[in-house]
């Protein structure tokens, strides 16, 4: 790279800056789950997971991150994942390919409105640690 | 593009010495041949302090803290944490507790650290300008090259009370100052990275951890001094950090971060390295220009002071790595900023190499006032093995051991003097009750002989004499006088020394002296040595009542100086036995005893 103005290292900054905030989980106060156990990513959460990685960043969305998890014992619907937003209620949601995933992002964590279609109990509480599970 | 994981390895070189390059080539081989290259970015850090427990791994957005992992672990945690999302429990540093202990924030370590100077380090990839840039880096420059004149950069770290953070804490500000006031077309500006106490290893972490801090204060120092040109002395001993550096300034010269016409200011200024062999005098500001200059390394007096007249007769502002790192944080966040962290008397953090018998040994950084105790015991873990605390051993061999009773003293650059130590660069050296006080004061005083440069008749003759009295106590030839003569030589060496390593050498013997008195007199009057360190004043004995004549103590003694029947009580023969303590390794019984 050749040797820059001020102007280009605020742009460069500002970009970077982006892409660092990833790495960096203070601040963040949402959370998608994504279930990754054999059953989920046979089902197809590897797709599920880099779709939402993808509309998260197209949205500009930096308070969200997103995590992987084990099963989480709704097997007949993988692949299955759980949306924590503070001042809504923790959902789950089953049979969740990259067109829902794209959904949930928009509906669910922009517009603060739960998926219907798409939402599935918790697990039954003989499954459920005391934590949740997380 | 998004990753969905970021995995942080540790590439201090503490980890480095535990294969944590190894495991970095690992992680990336793994993660191509199971199929997510793209998906998971691998990061080589800076020291993340927790030295205890390294390798540290590192894994967001989960926060899975991973410690003392081996490069055959790379499989599992690629298959296992990135791929299926469960996390290796084995690995994680608190095994017991759920998942969510692992985190960094839940570990003791870290819970009462405050990051400044290291905030960067076991976050960003030093070799990567783009990372430090996006972690607000070269935003002071742009502050003070734009918007800012000397004089308000000036104002600025005098309203932050940064003090120079190398042992004497003068206030910052005042050395810039005084160099932006002379009138001179040349002036200069140096690092001092000259890190030579024993166990003391923060300015190396910093340089590995976060290298454009200190390239980026410089350039802002010499914006406000009017310098064109800067040195970077450190010594060779550190290559990795010489290497990270090397690096950070080809990336800042090719952005235009350094060299000329920076960012189109029209300001110049450039740095060079310069290798210092290792010797710890050249740490003394006057005797480390000496030897940029190419002379021999020896201490001048001042003054003149080296912010009007240093390198080469010319006005340079010389200070030490971390108070370098501080700078930019400074100018970014406002002095305002900095000022409320800390005490009335020594403002901002403060980093320390916590070593010895500690059970968190590591690299801390800590807001000035906090205590000793909370170092030690919160941070630190305690004493290892639980064994009981004795000493702490502030500010190198040039600072003094501090006690039990002066543990809740919040630590302040006045405060460690009024408890008869230093602040020095920042190594903390724990001593348990197995520790004999007077070998170790014997150990910093022969380190500070051996470093002295031999120029001033106090610290050659007196030095050499101080320790010629320890070895006599040390093997039980010590006379009552001898604590008087050791006063007496201490006082005037500190008295008559030219540089700070004559004044501060009899440190360890006279705290020692101080607050160990009983111990002295152990050696000296009783012949013995309470904590068995001492090889002349101890014997090993066989407790008749405890030994069954199992022989295995006279099997394993090197000199045969036991004797004994099967089933019958041995005896050691004092006058061939060597103290070598093997017997009482080697006894499963107990029955060897030291007195």
């Amino acid at each position: 790279m050749a040797k820059m103005t001020l102007e280009e290292l605020r742009k460069l900054r500002d970009q970077k800056q982006g892409e660092m905030q990833k790495r960096d989980i203070e601040g963040k106060d949402s959370r998608i789950v994504i279930g990754m156990g054999t059953c989920g990513i046979a089902a197809g959460a590897k797709p599920v997971l880099d779709a939402f990685l993808a509309a998260l960043e197209e949205k500009h969305i930096d308070n969200v991150s997103v995590t992987q998890t084990g099963c989480m014992g709704l097997c007949y619907v993988e692949p299955t994942i759980e949306v924590i937003v503070p001042g809504m209620p923790d959902v789950i949601y089953g049979k969740v390919d990259a067109a829902t995933a794209r959904k949930i992002v928009e509906q669910h964590i922009i517009g603060k409105q739960l998926v219907t279609d798409h939402m599935f109990d918790r697990p039954a509480a003989d499954i459920i640690k005391k934590d949740g599970g997380k | 593009m998004a990753f969905r994981n970021y995995i942080l390895v540790c590439g201090g070189t503490a980890c480095e010495s535990s294969r944590a390059d190894q495991i970095y080539q690992n992680l990336l081989e793994e993660c191509k041949a199971q199929g997510v290259a793209d998906e998971v970015q691998v990061v080589k850090t800076g020291c993340f302090g927790f030295c205890e427990q390294g390798p540290i791994v590192k894994i967001l957005p989960e926060d899975s803290f991973y410690v003392k992992v081996k490069p055959e672990d790379a499989k599992e945690l690629i298959s296992e944490h990135v791929i299926k999302g469960r996390e290796v429990t084995r690995l994680l540093y608190d095994k017991e507790s759920s998942r969510k202990h692992a985190k960094v924030e839940d570990i003791k370590f870290y819970q009462k650290q405050f990051r400044i100077v290291l905030r960067n380090c076991g976050f960003i990839d030093p070799e990567n300008i783009d990372e430090y840039i996006a972690r607000e880096g070269y935003q002071a420059l742009e502050k003070a090259l734009f918007e800012m004149t000397s004089e308000d950069i000036i104002e600025e770290l005098k309203t932050a009370g940064l003090r120079g953070r190398g042992g004497a804490g003068f206030p910052t500000w005042m050395k810039w100052n005084f160099s932006r006031q002379v009138a001179n077309d040349t002036k200069y500006v140096v690092c001092n990275a000259d890190e030579g106490d024993p166990g003391a290893y923060m300015d190396r972490s910093t340089l590995e951890g976060d290298p454009h801090s200190v390239l980026e204060a410089m350039t802002i120092c010499g914006k406000t001094i009017g310098a064109h040109r800067g040195f970077i002395y450190i010594r060779a001993e550190y290559p990795l950090a010489i290497h990270r550096l090397e690096i950070a300034m080809k990336q800042a010269r090719e952005y235009g971060l350094l060299g000329e016409n920076i960012l189109g200011s029209g300001f110049d200024f450039d740095i060079e390295i310069r290798l210092g062999a290792g010797a710890f005098v050249c740490g003394e500001e006057t005797a480390l220009l000496q030897s940029i200059e190419g002379k021999r390394g020896m201490p001048q007096p001042r003054p003149p002071f080296p912010a009007v007249k240093g390198l080469w007769g010319k006005p340079t502002v010389i200070n030490n790595v971390e108070t370098w790192a501080n700078i930019p944080v400074i100018i970014t966040k406002g002095g305002n900023w900095f000022n409320k962290i800390g005490t009335s008397d020594s403002k901002g953090t403060k980093v320390f190499a916590l070593t010895g018998k500690i059970r968190n040994s590591g690299l801390v950084e800590v807001p000035m006032g906090t205590t000793l105790r909370e170092i030690i015991y919160d941070i630190g873990g305690g004493i290892a093995h639980d064994k009981k605390f004795k000493a702490v051993q502030t500010g190198g061999p040039s600072g003094g051991v501090i006690t039990d009773e002066s543990l809740d003293t919040p630590i302040d650059f006045g405060s460690l003097i009024r408890i008869g130590s230093m602040m020095g660069s920042g190594g903390m050296i724990v001593m348990d009750e197995d520790d004999c006080i007077v070998d170790v004061a014997k150990f910093y005083l022969n380190f500070s002989v051996d470093e002295s440069c031999g120029k001033c008749a106090p610290c050659r003759i007196g030095g050499r004499s101080l320790c010629n009295i320890l070895e006599k106590i040390t093997v039980g030839n010590g006379t009552l006088k001898d604590l008087d003569t050791l006063e007496a030589i201490g006082e005037a060496m500190k008295k008559g020394s030219l540089c700070a390593l004559g004044q501060t050498t009899p440190n360890p013997v006279l705290s020692s002296i101080k607050h160990f008195k009983d111990e002295y007199l152990a050696h000296i009057v009783d012949k013995s040595c309470p904590s068995g360190t001492c090889k002349k004043l101890i014997t090993y004995s066989i407790n008749a009542e405890k030994c069954i004549g199992c022989t295995a103590c006279a099997r394993k003694c090197p000199v045969a100086a036991i004797s004994g029947e099967r089933k019958q009580v041995h005896i050691i023969d004092q006058s061939i036995c060597i103290k070598c303590g093997v017997c009482m390794e080697t006894c499963k019984f107990g029955a060897v005893e030291i007195h």
